[in-house]
Formats: structure tokens, C-alpha cells, sequence
């Protein structure tokens, strides 16, 4: 059995990170999760928070601002709407999505107005985090 | 014929010219090189997408399925999203795309569809405006854009779905250049909504576990992939309209040296034809002494 699993890290406008890994923490939308090998075929989508993946021996982090991650026995794939490796993440760059998730609830509707309160939940979380 | 001066004045006029399309040769040749390079590099997570989303497309199948993928049920109203520059001498990028749009829209007319155009970039509207300006519904203006984002395409997907929601159209097509190289852009038009994926036909498709369920993430997914698909768009048409407007210019260029060359020797010929003019003068002034 192969302890490692294949992680990539792409946005819409670049790919972030392509590295063997022991285990990937994602921040799923129903809660955190860590995906090492011979993880059960999963799709999930991702909330505002911190991409973690270990493997050889260092740690790298990235924040994502939402998208999707498809985990499968080998491969863990995160399809980010936004990512930055976490020691390039400034101060503007959480306000902007803050902005943009408190925009999004200000004009939701009935139907999604949960979803959006939750973004900006997750954000405010991810704030106070990255502090 | 031209005296010798208006000849003189021509020939620096053309060099000057020449310059001028050197250089936009030039410059569109080093933005040629970062468009292709963000072309490459969204690449991944296009095919990565479409990937996931035909799965999920595939097994959410049915006609109960969102909006956004099943369609309306109708297909009376079309919308057209004319992707074309800001900027002209790019050769024939924007009447490509133009083109390829009359006809479509042609089409959909003469079968009594209704036809809405959104254009993004001002060049494809100008050509447009003179026969449909009354179908535009939708100005997008990239002309501040440096550099395209992925901002730039959700506000335009934003703009789509907006629309889309509020039932003002049925069908959305989006038309562009697909870089294919330096010398060659094909214009492509793709619908996008209702959205198709294509299957990939190896059947044995992997059963992924769903968090939240399907339903739910193909709900979140489906505008993105709306947005992912023009950004693509955007991005091929980037690095095609830098493509078109270096051959254009490479053209130019080369013009512009044979026009030198042709002037150059239509001065020469009449500077010698002056000065064989005066010899003459001075010899027959000197024999009839």
C-alpha cells in the first residue's frame, strides 16, 4: 500500500502545488478533513479556510476562498476558487473577501441566505486564525 | 510626376510608419508569450473541472436536474456573448468573430427565434451595431483590464446568470478565437448554458461519496462553471488577438520595406534623371557658343 497520495492545488489562474503527501487537510463545507492514502472516493465543496499538506518532511498551508476537492485512493485534488500560500496572505486579501461574502448576503435571498451567513462566518473565523 | 522632395518626404514618412508596426510587432509578441503562459496555466483546472462536472453531469442526469443544465425547456430565446479586443490592428481577429456571430444570429433570426447580443470588447460591438444594434442588451468593457482575471470572467458569468435566473433568455452561446498559432485563430462558438460536458467514454466512472449532496454541489458548481468556461474563453482570446495583431504587424512591416525599397528607387531614377537634364543643358549651352 502506498503511503503517499498525489496532491495538487490548482486555481483558475495558476496551479499552486503539485507534491507527494502523507496527509491533506482540507476545509470542507461540512467540516475539516484529512485525506491520507486509500481515502474513499470523495467530492466535497470547500468553505473559506486552510489547505494543509504534509509530506517529505514539511508542511505547506494555503487559504483558499471556497471551490471544490475531489479525494480519491491516490489523488487529492483541490480546485480552489482563490488560493495563496498562507505566508503571502495580507490583510487586504481577507478584507476583499470578507467585502465580496458580506455583498453576497447582503443581496441573498431566502433560499441561500444561510449559505451566505456561513461564508461570513467562516471568514471571520479564518481572520481571527491568521492573525 | 513627384518632385524629388515629395519623394524624400514620402520615403521617411513609410520608415516612420515602419518603426511604428515594428515595435506593436514587438510588444505584441512579448504579451503574446504572458497570454499563452496564463493560457497554459489554467489549463489544469479547466480540464480537472470538466472532468469532475461530466461525472457529476452524468450520474445527476435526467430532466430534474438544475436549471443551468437541464435548460428552460425552450429554446425560443437565444443570447450571443460576442467575445472580441478593445483595441483594432490585430488583423482579422474581430471580423472572424463577428462573422462567425452574423451568421449564427442569421440563422436563429430566420427561424423566428429571438436573438439578445451581450458583447465583451468594444470592436466586436462596433461592427455589430449596424445591423443588430437594437438586439444588444449588454455592453461588457474590458478597455481598464490589463491583465485578465478570473474576477473579469465571474462578473461577465455573473452578468449571464443574472439574466439567466430572471428567465430573459434560454440559451447562451458565447463566440471567440481559439489560439491555434501565430498565423492561425479559429473562431469557436460553445454553448454554455444549458451547459455540456463531454462524457468521457470510458464508462467505469469511480462513485464518489458527495458532501453535501450531488444535488447541492452541482447547484454551486454549475455558475462556476459558467465562469471557468469564459475565463477559458477569455484567456484563448487574449493570447489570439496578441497572435493576430504580431502577423498583422510582421505584414505590415514587411510592406512597408518594399514600399522603401520601390520609393527609393523612383528617387534615384529621377535624381539621376535631373542631373542629366542640366548636363544636357550645360553641353547644348556650350556648343552653341
Amino acid at each position: 500500500m502506498a503511503d503517499t497520495i498525489q496532491f495538487d492545488l490548482v486555481s483558475p489562474e495558476r496551479m499552486l502545488a503539485s507534491m507527494e503527501a502523507n496527509e491533506v487537510q482540507i476545509p470542507g463545507a461540512e467540516g475539516d478533513m484529512t485525506a491520507m492514502a486509500d481515502h474513499m472516493p470523495l467530492i466535497t465543496t470547500l468553505r473559506p479556510g486552510v489547505v494543509r499538506a504534509t509530506g517529505g518532511g514539511e508542511t505547506k498551508e494555503f487559504v483558499v476562498s471556497g471551490g471544490f476537492a475531489e479525494v480519491t485512493a491516490s489523488t487529492v485534488s483541490v480546485l480552489a476558487e482563490q488560493a495563496v500560500p498562507r505566508a503571502e496572505v495580507t490583510q487586504e486579501f481577507l478584507e476583499n473577501l470578507r467585502q465580496q461574502a458580506e455583498a453576497a448576503h447582503a443581496e441573498a435571498t431566502d433560499d441561500n441566505r444561510d449559505a451566505t451567513a456561513k461564508a461570513v462566518a467562516d471568514l471571520a473565523e479564518l481572520a481571527a486564525q491568521m492573525v | 510626376m513627384p518632385s524629388l522632395k515629395d519623394l524624400k518626404n514620402r520615403i521617411e514618412s513609410v520608415k516612420s510608419t515602419r518603426k511604428i508596426t515594428k515595435a506593436m510587432q514587438m510588444v505584441a509578441a512579448a504579451k503574446l508569450r504572458r497570454a499563452q503562459e496564463a493560457a497554459e496555466q489554467a489549463r489544469p483546472y479547466t480540464e480537472r473541472f470538466n472532468a469532475v462536472m461530466a461525472g457529476l453531469a452524468a450520474s445527476a442526469g435526467g430532466s430534474e436536474g438544475p436549471k443551468l443544465l437541464s435548460g428552460t425547456g425552450s429554446d425560443q430565446t437565444h443570447l450571443i456573448v460576442v467575445m472580441t479586443s478593445e483595441r483594432g490592428l490585430c488583423g482579422g481577429f474581430n471580423s472572424t468573430i463577428v462573422r462567425a456571430a452574423k451568421a449564427k444570429i442569421q440563422k436563429l433570426l430566420d427561424s423566428g427565434k429571438t436573438v439578445k447580443i451581450l458583447t465583451v470588447g468594444k470592436k466586436g460591438r462596433e461592427q455589430l451595431r449596424r445591423d443588430y444594434g437594437k438586439l444588444f442588451i449588454e455592453h461588457v468593457d474590458m478597455s481598464e483590464v490589463k491583465r485578465v482575471g478570473y474576477a473579469n470572467a465571474r462578473d461577465v458569468a455573473k452578468e449571464i446568470l443574472t439574466r439567466y435566473e430572471a428567465g430573459e433568455f434560454d440559451v447562451a452561446t458565447i463566440f471567440y478565437n481559439t489560439f491555434e498559432s501565430v498565423i492561425s485563430q479559429v473562431p469557436t462558438e460553445v454553448q454554455i448554458i444549458p451547459a455540456k460536458f463531454e462524457t468521457e467514454g470510458d464508462g467505469a466512472a469511480t462513485f464518489y461519496e458527495y458532501e453535501p449532496s450531488e444535488e447541492e454541489i452541482l447547484t454551486e458548481l454549475l455558475p462556476r462553471g459558467v465562469a471557468t468556461q469564459i475565463f477559458a474563453a477569455l484567456l484563448e482570446n487574449g493570447a489570439s488577438e496578441q497572435g493576430a495583431r504580431m502577423s498583422a504587424m510582421d505584414n505590415a512591416t514587411r510592406n512597408a520595406g518594399e514600399m522603401i525599397d520601390k520609393l527609393t528607387i523612383e528617387f534615384n531614377r529621377s535624381r539621376q534623371a535631373v542631373i542629366t537634364n542640366e548636363l544636357i543643358e550645360i553641353i547644348s549651352g556650350a556648343e552653341a557658343l
